[in-house]
This record gives C-alpha cells, structure tokens and sequence, in this order.
C-alpha cells in the first residue's frame, strides 16, 4: 500500500527538554492510525512535526515518498514556501477549534480554498458547501461560529480542513474540550471520514474510537514507540507495563470481550 | 475681581473663528489619517518575528511617545531646515509632530490589539497554508483592529484636540484664529472662551457616538 506519510529516526527537542527522541512510523493510504499517550508524552508535538508547525531537531519527513525540505550533509533545511504548500495538504484539527471568529462558518470553510488556493469564489463556495454538508452542517453555512455548539465548531473545522483537498488528517485530541454529549457527534463524522476512505492520524484519548475504527495504535511513551499493533491486539494485551498502565487509567472504557 | 462678558465682537467676526475651525478640521483629517495608518504599519513591525523589523519600530515609538509634541512642532519649524536646508512650512510642521505622535501611540494599540490575539489563530491559519502575511492580514487584524476600534477612537478624539498646538508656528486654525480676535478686541477671555465651546461643541456628539459604537462592537462579540 502507498505511503503517505513516512517519519524517519525524528527528534525534537525544546531547548534542554528532548520530547521526540527517534520516531519512526508511517501511514498508509486509506489509513487510520491512532496515536496513544500519556500527557506531555509529546503526541502533539509529533503531530506537529508532521505538518511543520514544529520543525524537528533532527530526521526526516516524506510525504508520499517524497523528503520534506533538503538535505546538506545530514543537516535538514526547510523553506517556508515548501512548508507553506506542505501544509496545504496535511489537514489539521485541533481541540479548541480555532474558528475564524469574523468570518460565517461558510468563508471560514472558503478562506484557505480562496487565499492559499487561489481557487474562485463560485468554485470555494461549493466545495465549501459539499464539506458542510458531508459533516452535517450544510444548513449551518450562514452562521457565525460563536452561535454554534462546540460539536458544531469542531465539525465546521473538520470541513475547513477537508476543503483544501488534503492527503492526510491530522487530530489532536479534538474531542477533548467538548461536553461529553457532544463528543458523540464528532466521533461519528471521524468514523464517517474513515470509513470513506480518508488517511488520518488521531491523538485521542478516546480508546473506544481507537478500538473500534483504528486500523493501528502506536503507543507513545518517554519520547519513541513503545508500542504499535492492531488495536483489537494491543489495547487488550499490551506487552509493556508502561502502557497496560495507561490503559489501566482509562478505567472509564470497557473493552468487549 | 468682576468680568461683564461681552461676546459681540466675536459673534460679528464669526467666520474669523469658522475659517479657523475648517483649518482644524484639515490638519485633523490629514493627521489623523497619517497616524492612524502609519501607526498600524509600525505597530505590525513592532510584533514582527524579525529583530530588524521590531527594534526600529521600538526605538520609533519610545521617541516619539516619550517627547511632547509641541516641542516637536518646534523643533521640525526651527531645528528641522537649520540642520537640513529643508524648508518647513507651519502646516508641515504641525503635521509631522502630531502625526508621529499619533504613529507612536496608535502602533502600540495595534500591537496590543495583535497580542490580544489568541494564539490557536495563527495556527489555524498555518495550518491550512497560510504565510505569515497572509494570516496576519485575513485572520488576525480584522479582528484585533475590531477589538481595539474603541481605544483608536480615543486617540482620533486627542488628536482633534491636539490639532490646536499647531497654532505655536501659527497655522491657522481655531485658536490661532482666537488669538487674532483677542489682539483685535482686546477681549481674550471671550475669544478662548469661543474656542472651547466650539471644540465642546463639536467633539460631544462624536464621544457620545462612540460610546454607541463601543456598544455595538460588544454587542458583536
Ligand atoms: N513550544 C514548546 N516550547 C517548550 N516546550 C514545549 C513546547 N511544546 C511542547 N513542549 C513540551 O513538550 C512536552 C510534550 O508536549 P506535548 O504537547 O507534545 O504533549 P502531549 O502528549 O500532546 O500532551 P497532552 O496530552 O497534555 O496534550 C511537554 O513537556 C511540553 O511542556
Ligand atoms: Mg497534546
């Protein structure tokens, strides 16, 4: 299967503090893989790494078999053009949203199709509309996003993310700052996503989710992969004590037997 | 210690102090809009990542916030063509002082406006591609120049007022105008008497609207 996003012997490291200490991993088309951790394991900032909105300390990227940024004696140099049009196509979601606040939930959907893609307003405003409509909120597009739910918000975010085309999503605990009767209905669109065919990777602490439509889980722990299997595996028989207790503190889900 | 007031002679020479308010009014527009816009040009170099963008815009503000502006006016009628060869006109003169005074202060609002700024907004425009110009301009300022509209409407409102400094190299506007009809008439008291009711007159209505204005922009939130 084809690669789209491949992670190769990465670092990073905030001054003293090394977070990433040689990640390798990757996610094949029409994949989804689930991200797990403890907090502050760094499962953000790998995320992060992936789209460069943090750049690694050291290793490489490819997206689709294709290096990010070049090589010069085995020291790595991005510019900011490439990671601008690298971002383009790695959607991201993040936990609080991040709605354009002045701007209805249709331009928020249209503004990266318009000013980054240079698409035509017509053109924006209907693919604006078919991603509003595949999360659900197609009769929302008027709206500002202070008059939605935080469901909602996350779902328009989704869409925003969706409407630049991307090879792959990215979700950082995205349901995490939610009331837990909305967190259901983003859910239901990841899942919607991922059973369409979309290649996404997602932090979460929602194991159920992990569970049940992750096609792998890695497992994050002291800066690598400590562990990675399919989830119907691992979750129930994990070989490190590192991560059984991890999973032991998500006492809330119960795996089926 | 008594004072009959006696406004005649300034009611007879009305348009001496109307040719003055027009004055005001101009040096108002034409400062106003300078330092309102070149402020928000040096407040975006004062938040900029780049030290060579930021330093200057500091060292710009803290000069020009930290010196009374009608020593400036002075200093860029008297000093400015002695050390240049450069004539200066009053005009421009009380246009320079007062609008890099009003560059100093309104860049430090925009700036405040652009901190204000949640974080998660820039990166929600990285992330879907944007440059840092670009986020800048469709996702942040529109809405911290929105949330700082009520302080920028203050500074508009000192500007006006300050536009009567410029009578110091004697451009015509209003108080320069009162101190024509005072030396004329001998009736100082009544002539600077005028020039404040006439600046009450004028700026009450337009403080009143921007308390609605405040309202409405809340109400937007
Ligand atoms: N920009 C930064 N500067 C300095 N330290 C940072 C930065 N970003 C993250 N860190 C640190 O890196 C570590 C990993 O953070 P990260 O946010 O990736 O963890 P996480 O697994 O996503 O945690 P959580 O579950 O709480 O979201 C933490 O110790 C954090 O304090
Ligand atoms: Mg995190």
């Amino acid at each position: 299967m084809d690669e789209i996003v491949r992670i190769d012997g990465l670092h990073k490291s905030f001054g003293n503090l090394d977070v990433l200490k040689g990640i390798g991993m990757s996610v094949k088309a029409g994949e989804t893989v689930v991200l797990l951790g403890s907090s502050g394991s760094g499962k953000s900032t790998l995320l992060r790494c992936v789209n460069f909105m943090e750049v690694p300390t050291q290793g490489q990227v490819f997206l689709h078999g294709d290096l990010v940024g070049s090589e010069t004696n085995g020291k790595m140099s991005y510019r900011e053009s490439e990671l601008c049009s690298l971002r383009t196509r790695i959607g991201m979601v993040f936990q609080h949203f991040n709605l354009f606040p002045h701007m209805t939930v249709e331009q928020n959907v249209m503004e990266g199709q318009i000013t980054v893609l240079k698409r035509t307003r017509t053109e924006a405003r209907s693919k604006a509309l078919a991603q509003l409509e595949r999360v659900g909120l197609g009769d929302k597009a008027q709206e500002y996003p202070a008059r939605l739910s935080g469901g909602q918000k996350q779902r328009v975010a989704i869409a925003r993310a969706l409407a630049m085309d991307p090879d792959v999503m990215l979700f950082d605990e995205v349901t995490s700052a939610l009331d837990p009767e909305l967190v259901g209905e983003v859910l239901k669109t990841m899942r919607q996503l991922a059973d369409e065919g979309m290649t996404m990777l997602v932090v979460t602490h929602e194991l159920g989710f992990a569970y049940h439509v992750a096609n792998r889980v890695l497992f994050l722990d002291g800066g690598v992969i400590l562990e990675e299997g399919e989830p119907q595996h691992i979750l129930k028989n994990p070989k490190t004590t590192r991560m059984r207790e991890f999973l032991d503190g998500h006492s809330l889900f119960k795996l089926p037997d | 210690m008594s004072h009959t007031w006696d406004f005649a002679t300034i009611i007879q020479n009305w348009y001496v102090l109307w040719i003055g308010l027009k004055g005001t009014v101009f040096i108002f527009l034409v400062t106003v809009i300078l330092g309102l816009s070149g402020g928000l040009i040096i407040g975006i170099c004062r938040y900029a990542p780049s030290r060579a963008l930021s330093w200057p815009a500091m060292a710009f503000v803290e000069v020009f916030r930290n010196t009374p502006v009608l020593v400036q006016i002075i200093w860029f009628y008297y000093a400015f063509p002695i050390l240049t060869g450069i004539d200066v006109d009053p005009f421009l003169a009380a246009v320079l002082g007062i609008s890099l005074n009003t560059m100093a202060f309104s860049a430090e609002i925009y700036r405040a406006g652009i901190q204000s700024i949640e974080p998660g907004q820039w990166e929600a425009g990285k992330a879907i591609g944007m440059t840092y110009n670009q986020s800048l301009r469709r996702v942040i300022l529109p809405v911290a120049i929105k949330r700082v509209l009520p302080a920028l409407t203050n500074r508009g409102i000192e500007v006006f007022k300050m536009s009567t400094l410029a009578s110091v190299v004697a451009y015509v506007e209003t108080l320069n105008q009162a101190n024509l009809l005072a030396d004329l008439n001998f009736n100082p008291i009544e002539a600077y008497t005028a020039v404040a009711v006439i600046f009450f007159v004028v700026l009450y209505p337009v403080v009143q609207g921007t308390y609605v204005l405040e309202r409405v922009l809340k109400k937007g939130d």
